[in-house]
């Protein structure tokens, strides 16, 4: 299970400069190698390999069906990859179940929100972190106690997170009784309750307002710098991307086309091709 | 959704799932149970033809197991539903064939079989009749379930209501105690080869089975409701965007696994005998050859039908025949096991 | 008010005081327990003395076998209503359960007996191990059928419980070296049965001389309150579990799994564990029901009875909610005995429509009853009581 990270990226590809908890760090937190995907006929992820370092907040982005949502899957077990490998911290975790993942401390948050629709948003928070004494089947029969005492700090830390993601007035309502952007914070508020190590964030803008979507960027920044989160983040909002993200990797085709800081990206030629041919695909159905 | 656990560094239990997960392992292990059932039987002493005409019966069985298989895959893989009514649909069909076969005058059986003209009328009235039946109760039960976009479970539940609810209609009607369509007719067993005795009824039974099944692969390869079933079976919102008619889908899909139960329900109990318990009985030899064969898929289960028959008869030949619901299960068990996603279907 | 009316009446007071207290949620402060246990006292008494004998011993054998219903009908809620676990097998786990308590707690038959009964074992334990075993052995069967599929689409699990439930009952039916083949094993003992004959020799005397007045006939009144303690110390626990993080797991692995996943809780652990503990609790039905019924064999435990009323008993009460589980068993319990009167009551109508028909009349009922799940999925998938909203260990309790 401890198998040692292989030679690290390659030579071309740039470092984030300058961010918090990136330095001295040379290994990469997260490293993908070769990961590959069919379904069915379809290769959704094509030997798709790149790093992400530690402290940094990696944008990735790509044209409609570039495989960015199932190479999430693929790293956060929810599919199993058909080959290639992930790496985090150096540790072989390929085909991880999620829930150990989780406990390695990677985080992951959905494009469509998956909230527990029932259940107050509170309790939506109060789920997440681990080591909860409660969570065994006796111990709220034999030590209620401990059992209460710990839910009273974990409602208060929830009360806390969904004061920092503005839905205080959300607490006690049913999580599917939101809007689509509150969801969305949900989403990032959920990983805020695990002390991630890295958040893999799938559109965490889409259908959210600009004014809510400026809140999100501001968490995430400050997320990134006071507590070291690492990010990798999906986002079709272009402007987002590039005054947020560094370094930017752009997927095409189940594949890396480029990777490095946002205004090589957005000169590149291969990207502006791979938007445009992507939406000349498109046209022609 | 499946949820496979895999471990990053392979077990070797992983490792042996693997390989014997593959399809050639799966069939490889198939004819490894057949192969433990000869030599089981070998060592208990069972002759040579006993287990031969075991087959063959096996085959037989799996001909009628194959007609209620294909309904339950075909709904499942147009519905999203498991039917968990499909078995008790087999017994209306059986017991309204026994309705119009006590209604005709009874007419000379046709030999060599043991059943005359209104067998083979019941029959054609039988098919569309529960055809139709079956899609009455879809409009009843399952429609509104849809338009409510519920949970799978819930057209299981609301599936199970129906269950018993045509079972307790078939005892109102025709009470608790089992019956055949013909009383105390003879049906000579003839020698078909090797010393292997068959009942010409028996003979009639595969021939049709495999007859109707034909049938339903024309109908699914070769004709629009066809494909238009099949498109909307691998992708039901794609299929309603490019306009396939998804109401008349539904009808006939209903039309082909009601007709097809009644046809089974029948044939059984031309076979065996009719009774209120039958269906549910059939249920789970019927649901381990879909699962065998994948959910879903319509040629999977009538190869899954015709293992589980064979396999049921077999095992007959060493342990107590009241449990070969139990070698059902146990073959259902092992694929979940190993390979639950069933000979035939794809990897997730 | 004689003697025999208040001992009556002082057992009945049990499963009364409980079922209010746990129906009206009563938080358990002493005060509100003993002003539950003197109102379920006085209505005890009330019933003891307006209901004629007849009546009345009617009423506690539907009592009694309401809340052996409840017991299985709160089992399956943990499966079905907690986690959504699809178990069409509750037969299995009702059959398994009676059948371990019965070979527990009965002694190897002796003398003429034993060739009317063959049995593999019979420890003679006393009643409580028997329970205890029965849950164990249900919890062991759960274990074993939720390996494989569990961690499949929820109808793998359907289909593997009907099977699991028809194997069990050709199993009990079949085999006679183990609890008697097809006929009854008999003689299972009946717990504090003392009560209603000599008097028990470890019980202070006055408690003897008290219910000294009650005759064997009088069992169930005794019976009924050992019931009703179980089925109260079962809802109890429950509800603790639920209303706390075990339960908020169960809850958000059944409305979105990959969210739960992601949340780092191991679901097929947690489907393991609900499915286990809501089969240990239909397990200690099964052997609630043994000690009741004294003599049980595998006709018992068809899917009808086993499986298919408990099902209708969670889904009109409201499945995700204990309360609406155990008030589901009595309306249904209700609903099923009452229709027999009323088909016996029609007997000269059917038997004017056809010769054969009064006969079948338990068939009309199971046609009602099955017409009856069909509406509540459709109309009233929610129950009587449907499900509360926010339910935490700190708030409530
Ligand atoms: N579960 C699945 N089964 C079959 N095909 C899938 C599945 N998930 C994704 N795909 C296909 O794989 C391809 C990649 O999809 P993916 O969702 O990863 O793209 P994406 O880059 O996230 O796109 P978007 O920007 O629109 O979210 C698409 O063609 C999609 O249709
Ligand atoms: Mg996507």
């Amino acid at each position: 299970m401890s198998d040692t990270h292989p030679a690290s990226s390659s030579p071309g590809s740039l470092r984030p400069a300058g961010q918090a908890g990136d330095v001295g760090a040379s290994a990469p937190l997260l490293s993908i190698q070769e990961l590959t995907k069919d379904f069915g006929g379809l290769r959704a992820v094509n030997a798709c390999s790149f790093d992400v370092a530690p402290g940094s907040v990696t944008g990735l982005i790509g044209p409609n069906g570039a495989g960015k949502t199932t190479l999430f899957s693929l790293v956060s077990g929810f599919h199993q990859p058909d080959s290639g490998r992930v790496y985090l911290d150096g540790e072989d975790v390929t085909g991880l179940p999620s829930h150990l993942l989780f406990r390695k401390g990677l985080c992951r948050t959905f494009q469509i929100p998956r909230e527990h629709q029932s259940m107050t948003v509170t309790e939506n928070l109060m789920l997440v972190p681990k080591g909860q004494i409660g969570e065994r089947f006796w111990n709220p029969v034999v030590r209620p106690g401990a059992v209460r005492a710990q839910e009273r700090r974990l409602r208060e830390r929830a009360r806390e997170v969904l004061a920092f993601v503005n839905l205080g007035h959300m607490a006690e309502q049913p999580a599917g009784a939101m809007s689509g952007g509150q969801k969305k914070l949900l989403e990032l508020a959920r990983t805020l309750m695990a002390d991630p190590k890295i958040v893999l964030l799938d559109e965490p803008g889409a259908g959210v307002n600009p004014t809510l979507m400026g809140k999100i960027r501001e968490k995430i920044e400050q997320l990134n710098r006071e507590r070291g989160i690492t990010f990798l983040l999906i986002e079709h909002d272009m402007p987002l991307v590039m005054g947020l993200c560094n370094p930017v990797i752009v997927m095409n085709q189940g594949s890396k086309l480029v990777e490095g800081p946002p205004a090589v990206v957005r000169s590149d030629p291969r990207v502006l091709e791979a938007y445009l041919g992507g939406q000349y695909a498109a046209l022609e159905g | 959704m499946l949820q496979r656990s895999a471990a990053a560094a392979e077990r070797p239990f992983e490792r042996f799932r693997r390989v014997a997960s593959g399809k050639a392992g799966m069939l490889l292990a198939l004819a490894l149970v057949l192969l433990a059932i000869i030599v089981t039987a070998a060592l208990k002493g069972v002759p040579a033809t006993q287990l031969l005409s075991l087959f063959v019966r096996g085959v037989l069985l799996g001909g009628m197991l194959a007609l209620g298989a294909v309904g339950v895959t075909l709904v499942y893989a147009v519905l999203k539903m498991a039917n968990f009514a499909h078995g008790d649909t087999m017994t209306l069909g059986a017991y309204l064939g026994l309705v119009v076969v006590t209604l005709l005058p009874k007419g000379a059986p046709i030999a060599p079989f043991s059943f005359g003209y209104e067998f083979i009328v019941a029959l054609l009235v039988v098919i569309p009749a529960v055809g139709l039946i079956a899609f009455g109760l879809d409009q009843l039960a399952f429609r509104p379930l849809r338009a409510r976009r519920s949970q799978s479970v819930m057209f299981a539940m609301a599936a199970l209501g129906l269950a018993f609810g045509i079972r307790s209609l078939v005892y109102i009607f025709w009470g608790a105690d089992f019956t055949f369509f013909y009383t105390g007719r003879a049906r000579p067993a003839v020698e078909l080869f090797a010393g292997v005795r068959v009942r010409p009824d028996q003979l009639f039974i595969l021939g049709l089975a495999v007859a109707l099944i034909a049938g339903v692969y024309l109908l699914l390869e070769r004709t629009k409701i066809g494909k238009a079933m099949r498109a909307t079976a691998d992708n039901s919102d794609l299929a309603r965007i490019s306009g396939i008619d998804t109401k008349r889908v539904i009808l006939w899909t209903w039309l082909i696994g009601g007709g097809l139960a009644g046809a089974g329900g029948m044939l059984y109990g031309l076979d065996v005998q009719l009774r209120p318990e039958m269906g549910w009985w059939l249920l789970l030899p019927l649901f381990a050859s879909v699962i065998l064969g994948s959910l879903g898929n319509a040629y999977g289960a009538l190869a899954g039908a015709f293992v589980i028959g064979i396999v049921w008869q077999m095992s007959g030949a060493f342990i107590n025949p009241v449990y070969s619901q139990g070698i059902a299960f146990l073959v259902m068990i092992v694929v979940l096991l190993v390979r639950p996603e069933g000979l035939f279907g794809g990897r997730r | 008010m004689t003697a025999l009316h208040l001992a009556k009446a002082a057992l009945l007071a049990v499963p009364l005081w409980l079922l209010l207290s746990s129906l009206l949620r009563l938080k358990p402060s002493w005060l509100k327990h003993l002003a539950s246990l003197a109102v379920g006292f006085g209505a005890a008494a009330l019933v003891t003395l307006v209901t004629p004998t007849g009546i009345l011993s009617y009423l506690t054998t539907f009592i009694l076998m309401a809340c052996i219903y409840a017991v299985l009908s709160v089992g399956l809620n943990v499966q079905w209503g907690y986690t959504g676990l699809f178990n069409i097998g509750v037969a299995a786990f009702y059959a398994i359960g009676a059948f371990t308590s019965a070979l527990v707690t009965t002694r190897m038959p002796t003398g003429l007996n034993a060739s009317f009964t063959k049995q593999l074992f019979g420890l003679g334990m006393p009643f409580w191990v028997g329970v205890l075993a029965a849950g164990l052995v249900a919890g062991l069967l759960a274990w074993l059928v939720g390996k494989p599929t569990l961690r499949l689409r929820g109808d793998y699990l359907a289909i593997a419980t009907i099977g699991i439930a028809e194997l069990v009952r050709l199993f009990f039916q079949n085999e006679r070296w183990l609890a008697n083949g097809p006929q009854p094993l008999r003689g299972i003992p009946q717990p504090l049965s003392c009560l209603t004959g000599d008097g028990c020799a470890w019980l202070p005397g006055f408690v003897n001389s008290f219910f000294a007045p009650l005759g064997p006939r009088d069992y169930p009144f005794v019976y009924i309150a050992i019931v009703a303690l179980v089925l109260y110390l079962v809802y109890r626990v429950l509800e603790r579990a639920i209303r706390s993080p075990w339960g908020r797991v169960l809850r958000a692995v059944r409305e979105e799994e990959a969210s739960a996943a992601m949340n780092g809780k191991d679901i097929a652990a947690f489907r393991m564990q609900a499915f286990v503990v809501g089969s240990v609790i239909m397990g200690i039905g099964g052997a609630l029901y043994a000690h009741y019924i004294v003599s049980i064999d595998y006709s018992h435990f068809d899917p009808l009875n086993g499986t298919f009323l408990v099902w209708v008993m969670l889904m009109l009460g409201g499945s995700g909610n204990n309360r609406g589980a155990i008030l589901g068993a009595f309306v249904v319990y209700a609903i099923w005995s009452g229709t027999s009167f009323v088909v016996d009551a029609l007997r000269p109508t059917l038997a004017a429509i056809s010769p054969e028909l009064p006969s079948r009349g338990p068939y009309l009922r199971l046609l009602f009853i099955s017409i009856l799940l069909v509406f509540i999925v459709l109309y009233r998938p929610r129950g009587i009581v449907p499900e509360e909203k926010v339910v935490s260990l700190d708030r409530d309790l």
